[in-house]
């Protein structure tokens, strides 16, 4: 895990936007929170709420053309479109942490 | 998508604020089933500031996923049970019931105490009805001497203590069924996590699988984890080969298949399935025996204002699992939210995924990317697969601690 965020602080965070996560991102978005959703402590999956919408669309992006190589990520990726994609990493940036202080 | 996003913000909030009483004016879900499906269908709707039952007669669940360890000896049953506790305190109203009867014109549930639930919507997640009347011979009483353990409990633990009882040298039969079931990949993760235990503990044994077809799931995967991990101690004995099984005979632990007879030590016998008992009753189910539904809001083409999601439901590309239920139910109060608002369901993509271990540290993993086109829930062109054939050592090993995690989040943002 690169980002060096403290699990506690994250998910202090993260518990806090929970319930509204759930009721205000699009199904789209909620899918990647099946693997990438919260958890009250670390995980093997990487955090996503933590980065920003750029950080995600880049990843996205690079999964898809297989410039950046992973285990699941890269058949995920192929099935969206830029604006999917750039919709979905805005969501997920607005109840995240990454437009946060 | 940006329809919405304030109004469920303001709903949200504002049933978070308000007394129960008050809240009695928000429209009337009722979710049948407190399984993967029916349990976050639930809780996303009382998110939405719903109204919402969740009729389930039992006090605890018991997750499938990742059951296999469990017959592979190396996971604490106590793993795969989750409580409805937590839900009681999201906003979800529950009734320790059984759905008896529905009448869609009156818009009512029936209970098995006979009370009545008016709805505006229902959402109905009843999983899978294990069919005792498909395989001569394998009724509920065989199921007591060839466990099915395809829903988990007292069944994955005899499983367990069968294989434990059994000596070194014995044989193990596995009998597979056709498409469609609940988790296509299920069968051979669990042959994968028995070989192992076989393998490290009765190294003299024998493992058949009976499928009822050619071709499975993630089978070049498996059987070349097979060959590395397992060699000579699984069988597979494709429908070509007289893989189907006609008949059990459970007082003899014979499995007699149409080219022969194979006498087992232990047999897991995997029966044919459709819909729960609950969705033939009331009319959901078709000739299939699955539930048919519009993809756009997961709403049955049969019967109006009732939605089915899970299991239970036909749901074109996407496959039976937990993954896909999850992400179903999430996506069916979005819907219903919507369209009790007038507002158009807006398009979605929809992602599964399945995790399977083919020994205690290495997994695989099939993923796909669906939409809904002509009303139906299809691939998206490119997109999903499964795992890398020559995806390295490490990467197995990490999937094996993705598999962990997913059910990890899936079970907390479902139960937690
Ligand atoms: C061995 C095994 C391994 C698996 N591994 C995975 C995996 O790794 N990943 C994955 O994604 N999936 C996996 N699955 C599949 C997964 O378990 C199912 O797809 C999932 O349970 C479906 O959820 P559901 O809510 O539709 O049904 P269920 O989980 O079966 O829940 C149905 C609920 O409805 C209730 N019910 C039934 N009738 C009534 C009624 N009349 N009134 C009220 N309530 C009722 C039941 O009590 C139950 O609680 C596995 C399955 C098996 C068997
Ligand atoms: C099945 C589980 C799963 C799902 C579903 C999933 N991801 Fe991932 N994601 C992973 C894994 C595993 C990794 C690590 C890279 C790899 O192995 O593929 C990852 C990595 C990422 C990263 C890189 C994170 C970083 O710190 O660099 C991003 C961004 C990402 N995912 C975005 C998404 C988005 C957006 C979605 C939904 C469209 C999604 N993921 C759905 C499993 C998943």
């Amino acid at each position: 895990m690169k980002r060096a965020l403290p699990w506690a602080a994250a998910f202090l965070l993260l518990g806090a936007v929970t319930v509204h996560a759930q009721a205000m991102l699009s199904p789209s978005a909620e899918a990647c929170l099946s693997c990438h959703g919260p958890l009250p402590r670390p995980g093997a999956f990487p955090p996503l709420l933590t980065l920003d919408a750029d950080a995600t669309i880049s990843a996205m992006v690079a999964f898809r053309s297989g410039a950046r190589t992973g285990t699941i990520m890269n058949r995920i990726a192929k099935g969206y479109t830029d604006e999917e994609i750039r919709a979905i990493a805005e969501e997920l940036a607005q109840i995240g942490l990454g437009t946060k202080p | 998508m940006t329809i919405s996003r304030r109004r469920f913000l303001q709903v949200g909030t504002a049933a978070l604020a308000m007394p129960t009483v008050a809240r009695a004016a928000s429209p009337r879900v009722v979710v049948v089933g407190g399984g993967f499906a029916g349990a976050m269908a639930a809780r996303s709707l009382a998110a939405r500031g719903l109204d919402v039952k969740l009729v389930e007669p039992n006090a605890r669940y018991v997750a499938c996923p990742l059951s296999n360890a469990v017959i592979g000896g190396f996971r604490k049953m106590e793993a795969q049970s989750f409580t409805y506790q937590r839900l009681a305190t999201t906003g979800v109203s529950l009734v320790a019931q059984a759905l008896a009867a529905i009448d869609p014109v009156k818009r009512e549930a029936v209970l098995t105490d006979g009370t009545r639930l008016p709805y505006e919507r229902l959402v109905m997640a009843p999983g899978i009805e294990l069919r005792f009347d498909a395989l001569p011979g394998y009724d509920e009483a065989a199921a007591t001497i060839m466990p099915h353990a395809w829903q988990a409990g007292p069944q994955t633990l005899l499983l367990r203590q069968q294989l434990e009882a059994m000596p070194d040298g014995g044989v193990v039969g596995m009998v597979i069924p056709a498409n469609p079931y609940r988790c296509p990949p299920g069968p051979y993760e669990r042959a994968s996590l028995i070989a192992h235990y076989l393998k490290t503990q009765k190294p003299k044994s024998k493992l058949f699988l009976f499928d009822a077809k050619d071709s499975f799931s993630k089978q070049k995967l498996f059987q070349s984890a097979w060959e590395r991990l397992y060699p000579g101690l699984i069988e597979w004995v494709p429908l070509s080969q007289g893989g189907k099984v006609v008949e059990v005979i459970p007082a003899e632990g014979m499995i007699v298949t149409e080219f022969g007879r194979q006498k087992v030590n232990v047999a897991n016998v995997i029966p044919p399935q459709r819909a729960g008992v609950i969705a033939q009753r009331v009319g959901l189910a078709d000739r299939t025996g699955w539930c048919p539904v519009h993809a756009t809001n997961f709403e049955s083409t049969l019967l109006p204002n009732i939605h089915v999601v899970g299991d239970a439901a036909i749901m074109g590309a996407m496959p039976k699992s937990a993954f896909s239920a999850h992400v179903q139910a999430i996506a069916c109060a979005t819907a219903i939210e919507a369209g009790l608002q007038g507002d158009d369901m807006p398009p979605y993509k929809l992602i599964n995924a399945c995790y399977s271990l083919i020994s205690p540290d290495e997994a695989i993993s099939v993923t796909g990317v669906y939409q809904a086109r002509n009303d139906r829930l299809v691939d998206v062109e490119g997109s999903g697969g499964v795992s890398a054939s020559d995806l390295s050592a490490e990467g197995r090993a990490l999937e094996a601690h993705y598999a962990e995690d997913w059910f990890n989040r899936v079970t907390w943002q479902t139960y937690g």
